[in-house]
């Protein structure tokens, strides 16, 4: 097989994806306005001190980032599977690695894009203080990725179950821990004014490692939850 | 030698075989298991003496360590043979794998409530959010993935390959987690406690210690031989020599 | 004895850590036995169903 039929079959499913992504917009918009109404309730919960928010904020956006992806997460690979493209898909004789890869690649631009667009939004409503807001987007734009690549892998391996949203966030958690210790830590280092590289160079070498080895295991997840 | 163990190993893979091995093993590693028990306990909790510092509070750890250990052996076993049963697609290594991991969820529940219930005399708090006791949560919640797993699917074999593969990859993630909560913990100058300071362990007080853990091991050999012989019937149900077993046409050396 | 069982006053913490371990332990070692006990149940009647049917369509039948 030859070089341009993979990239050419990848600007395919990129392309397929996207665009049922945009004919169904509504869905897009169903997490962003999740983590608005999360985020809306802590002031309301916590009190509107200034200082306690202020504490709180970076937490609590990356908590309500992770949790509105994992409401979206549950939908990435069932339509597929549901009228039989993805195992069209397994039986392609394109890598079913880098096929899978775009499709994630196609659900972080649709679901956690958006996220991160609001987040200064959600940040600036619980009084992140502006300097950090950089950093807050940079955990972001490292942490959403490595999300969306773990729970492809998880999804694929419930692919053959019936519906499984519990299931799946309780397979996600040990999963994100890290995911969501480096972000914050970042975070938290640059409000209290200490160097946050480190933990950010952390998730930069985990993201690079996630995009080489995650889109195979979820390959693998794939074919062992889908052959009988 | 080198050619009777392999072909050993291979007939040991044979659900029948193994279901009667299992059977005829069982009592002896029970019963060695209840004897170091009771050796170990009766040397922990009645000849050792009391800890200067912690008083006799400190006796929890013949039970709090022990199952500590168990929760990361039992992991690990659980990965090996998860590895297995994907590579070989070996039915054994499958049922080992799915019935190592409410044992280990057992373990590692008994290490989180035991450490509580030591943490409050000592700590003053049934919980602090230190990186050993958060680690160990960790760990109890990718066991119980696993089990969630294994029991979503309608076909039972499809299940424990998935679930096997969600194994590997947590033993990927035990590490991971254990560094990143550590680095959390130093970040965030939380509560960390330590438990046993750098002072060396007394002899008295090692002996039921490691007494116990050989105790725990025994157990865990008895009990996963017993959780995988139930699970290979359920597995063999139509085949002939699950039949023989339950019209009571007992084949001699097994009983009941 | 008495003495023992007080554990330097921390029995509370130290017997319920030991029931706890006890507990959770015996409940693991009996729920395969449970389980193997219902499953060879459940063996036998799907057996005897199936010898009963084997029997009633070995029958000859009834020409009238």
């Amino acid at each position: 097989m030859n070089q341009a039929s993979v990239s050419h079959a990848c600007a395919a499913v990129l392309r397929r994806d996207l665009t049922l992504a945009w004919r169904r917009r509504g869905d897009i918009a169903m997490p962003v306005l999740y983590a608005l109404i999360v985020a809306t309730l802590f002031p309301f919960a916590l009190g509107p001190e200034d200082a306690l928010l202020q504490r709180i904020a970076g937490g609590v956006v990356l908590v309500t980032v992770l949790l509105a992806m994992l409401l979206a997460l549950d939908a990435m690979f069932r339509s597929d599977i549901e009228d039989g493209s993805l195992e069209q898909l397994v039986l392609a004789p394109q890598p079913l690695a880098l096929m899978l890869g775009m499709k994630i690649l196609a659900h972080w631009l649709t679901t956690a894009l958006p996220l991160i667009v609001i987040a200064p939004l959600l940040a600036g409503m619980l009084h992140l203080p502006m300097a950090v807001m950089g950093v807050l987007l940079l955990a972001l734009l490292l942490a959403t990725p490595m999300l969306s690549l773990l729970g492809a892998m998880l999804v694929a391996l419930t692919a053959g179950t019936r519906r499984s949203g519990m299931l799946l966030a309780l397979m996600l958690l040990p999963l994100c821990v890290p995911v969501v210790i480096f972000a914050a830590g970042a975070v938290a280092a640059a409000q209290q004014g200490l160097p946050w590289i480190a933990p950010i160079a952390w998730l930069g070498a985990a993201l690079a490692l996630a995009l080489v080895l995650a889109p195979l295991a979820c390959a693998t997840a794939l074919r062992i939850a889908l052959d009988a | 030698m080198s050619r009777w163990i392999p072909l050993w190993l291979h007939k040991l893979g044979s659900p029948p075989i193994f279901y009667r091995f299992a059977g005829a093993l069982r009592p002896w590693f029970l019963g060695l298991a209840l004897i170091a028990g009771a050796v170990a306990l009766y040397g922990g909790l009645v000849l050792a003496p009391a800890d200067y510092q912690q008083g006799d509070a400190y006796r929890i750890i013949f039970i709090h360590v022990p199952s500590a250990w168990m929760g990361l052996f039992v992991y690990g076993v659980m990965a090996v043979a998860s590895f297995i049963a994907l590579v070989w697609r070996i039915k054994l290594a499958e049922a080992v794998a799915m019935e190592s991991a409410p044992i280990g969820a057992a373990f590692t529940f008994i290490t989180l409530v035991t450490g509580s219930l030591w943490g409050k005399p000592m700590w003053g708090t049934w919980w602090t959010w230190d990186a050993r006791l958060t680690s160990e949560l960790v760990l109890l919640f990718l066991y119980l993935g696993v089990i969630g797993l294994y029991h979503a699917f309608e076909d039972r074999r499809q299940g424990a390959r998935a679930a096997a593969f969600l194994a590997i990859v947590g033993i990927i993630n035990v590490p991971i987690v254990h560094f990143s909560v550590n680095w959390w913990n130093t970040l965030h100058q939380g509560s960390t406690v330590r438990i046993l300071g750098p002072s060396k362990i007394s002899g008295d007080m090692l002996w039921p210690l490691l007494t116990m853990m050989v105790a725990t091991k025994l157990y865990y050999v008895a009990s996963l031989f017993g959780r995988v012989r139930a699970d290979l019937l359920e597995l063999e149900g139509g085949k002939d020599w699950v039949r023989r077993i339950a019209t009571g046409e007992v084949v001699p050396g097994e009983q009941a | 004895m008495s003495q023992f069982l007080a554990m330097g006053g921390y029995a509370a913490y130290v017997w319920p850590a030991y029931a706890v371990f006890f507990v959770v332990l015996f409940a693991d070692f009996i729920a395969p036995l449970l389980r193997r006990r219902r499953n060879l149940r459940e063996l036998r009647a799907r057996l005897a169903r199936q010898s009963a049917r084997q029997q009633r369509t070995a029958a000859p039948p009834v020409t009238p």
